[in-house]
């Protein structure tokens, strides 16, 4: 028999979202000629005729590919005038920016092989080019899209000129830094790029996915797409340790680090751990002047999306009292296949002053957005 | 409910699907080996349009390493999170306790029973010659 049962959760959705600022939007070129404006005629044909060096091993797709056409796009979101998603901006106001009256939206571009290049000079040069790219085909048109800055992490000199270059300019709102480097974050070899953008005002995103070409798990190459989304816990965990036991915020007190799309609900539980080895360990690492747990309470925001979803949904809510409202964002992911619907992402009703939080303040505070 | 002429039969052919609004409610009509069967286009989980995304066959493994393909078309994933439906019946094959997607019953009837009414065709024409499909909403 056709009975219908109605689901509670897309009837009744949990929170009150419209406003929010979204901490995880793509954009993307319609083809990589896009980028061609912003190089020099010397990398434009670089780009052209030789093209990416990636690390990464593998050429127009990633080290895992989803289950969905486009690489893992959400699948109602190819544009009708053709092109891949998240290069409509027509499209991106309707099914985000003008449905969910979104304040801002924080664009993270994971294109343009900056980030994993290996010629890093065109690394270097292709960073520019995306950051102009993000502004003349999304920023300026769409003011209520912010970018965020390209480096290439292994050129401190390009990179510390770009980020230099960027400081003040208000459509920027943060330098996005590839999450799985060739080195962990904290090691020395990077101390001068955080530097310079904790003094540029820049927080740093960390936004997972992608490889440096080291195998996503400490225990080597997972077989499928499931091994793969969890092991982005192992990495930011990765991120969160070598920046806190490295003393990094001894050094670098200013500097602000937000985690995209690792989810949230492990950190209590890293933090539990290394607070017990802080007090053991003292003597091998004693530029930890306080408890990694306080390091990390002022350092780290976290964004929401693939939000944990315990058995117990209640639970979510000790889970963000720990880590403190204060520092959780909420973040769709457009148009990616598991982003999130702002309406229905938690499973639990957020007390309201919380919500306001995630869904806006907390964001609104940290990029200056006002 | 009513009964509302969606489509002619010859119009949505085996595997195939049409999209249709009866009372302001976006529907999906399927036709999966001759027989027809009719979803809400919104998904339970997050609300998704549904019945735009991939129909599949169910994939079942009883070992690792054994696979089996069976009911060939007779799943609808998600265009979002890939949850997947069976489309006959609207249950998700994710969470088969708890969510369902709304269905509604469909049956095929000639043009010319239909001609005499008291169905509804808000945009198909009828000629008796045919025959139609038609969903109880
Ligand atoms: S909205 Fe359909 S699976 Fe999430």
């Amino acid at each position: 028999m056709n009975v219908a049962l109605r689901d509670p959760r897309i009837e009744r959705p949990a929170q009150q979202h419209l406003g929010f600022v979204d901490c995880d939007v793509h954009p993307f070129f319609r083809t990589p000629a896009d980028f061609d404006p912003f190089l020099s005629a010397r990398w434009r044909e670089h780009r052209q005729t030789i093209g990416n060096r990636s690390r990464v091993g593998l050429a127009r797709t990633s080290m895992y590919p989803r289950m969905s056409p486009g690489n893992g796009m959400r699948g109602d979101s190819w544009p009708k005038t053709g092109g891949p998603p998240g290069s409509d901006l027509a499209m991106m106001r309707e099914q985000l920016l003008d449905l969910f009256d979104v304040k801002a939206g924080l664009l993270a571009p994971l294109v343009g092989g900056a980030a994993a290049e290996r010629n890093v000079e065109f690394g270097a040069a292709m960073a520019v080019a995306v950051n102009e790219w993000q502004c003349a085909a999304f920023c300026d048109p769409e003011p209520r899209l912010k970018a965020s800055v390209q480096i290439t992490l292994e050129h401190e000199e390009s990179a510390i000129a770009e980020i230099e270059a960027r400081a003040g300019d208000r459509r920027f709102c943060q330098v996005n830094i590839p999450p799985r480097g060739i080195e962990p974050l904290g090691r020395h070899r990077y101390r001068k790029i955080l530097a310079a953008c904790a003094a540029a005002g820049f927080p740093i995103s960390l936004h997972l996915g992608g490889t440096s070409g080291h195998a996503s798990t400490g225990g080597g190459w997972p077989s499928f797409y499931h091994e793969e989304h969890p092991s982005y816990v192992q990495s930011m965990e990765t991120l969160v340790i070598s920046l806190v036991c490295e003393g990094v915020f001894e050094e670098v007190p200013d500097l602000k680090v937000v985690m995209v799309e690792g989810g949230f609900a492990w950190l209590p539980s890293l933090a539990w751990r290394l607070d017990k080895h802080w007090k053991r360990l003292k003597a091998e690492a004693p530029q930890l002047k306080k408890a990694p747990s306080e390091y990390i309470r002022e350092h780290f925001w976290v964004t929401t999306q693939p939000m944990e979803e315990p058995e117990r949904p209640e639970d979510m809510l000790k889970t963000i009292e720990w880590i403190g409202p204060d520092r959780i964002m909420f973040s769709t992911d457009y148009p990616h296949w598991d982003q999130d619907d702002p309406r229905y992402a938690f499973k639990v009703r957020l007390p309201d002053d919380w919500a306001r939080l995630i869904y806006r303040e907390n964001a609104m505070a940290l990029y200056r957005l006002d | 409910m009513a009964k509302h002429i969606v489509a002619a039969v010859a119009e949505i052919p085996p595997g195939g699907r049409k999209i249709v609004t009866v009372r302001g409610r976006e529907i999906g009509v399927f036709n999966i080996d001759g027989t027809f069967h009719a979803l809400i286009n919104r998904c339970p989980h997050q609300g998704a349009v549904l019945c735009e995304g991939a129909i599949v066959s169910r994939l079942e493994a009883p070992m690792p390493g054994e696979y089996r393909l069976t009911r060939p078309g007779t799943m609808i994933r998600c265009p979002w999170h890939c949850w997947e439906f069976d489309i006959a019946t609207g249950q998700s094959w994710c969470e088969p306790d708890d969510v369902k997607a709304r269905s509604y019953s469909v049956s095929v009837e000639p043009g010319e029973a239909l001609a005499k009414g008291p169905f509804k065709a808000e945009t198909v024409a009828v000629s008796v010659e045919q025959d139609y499909v038609v969903v109880d909403v």
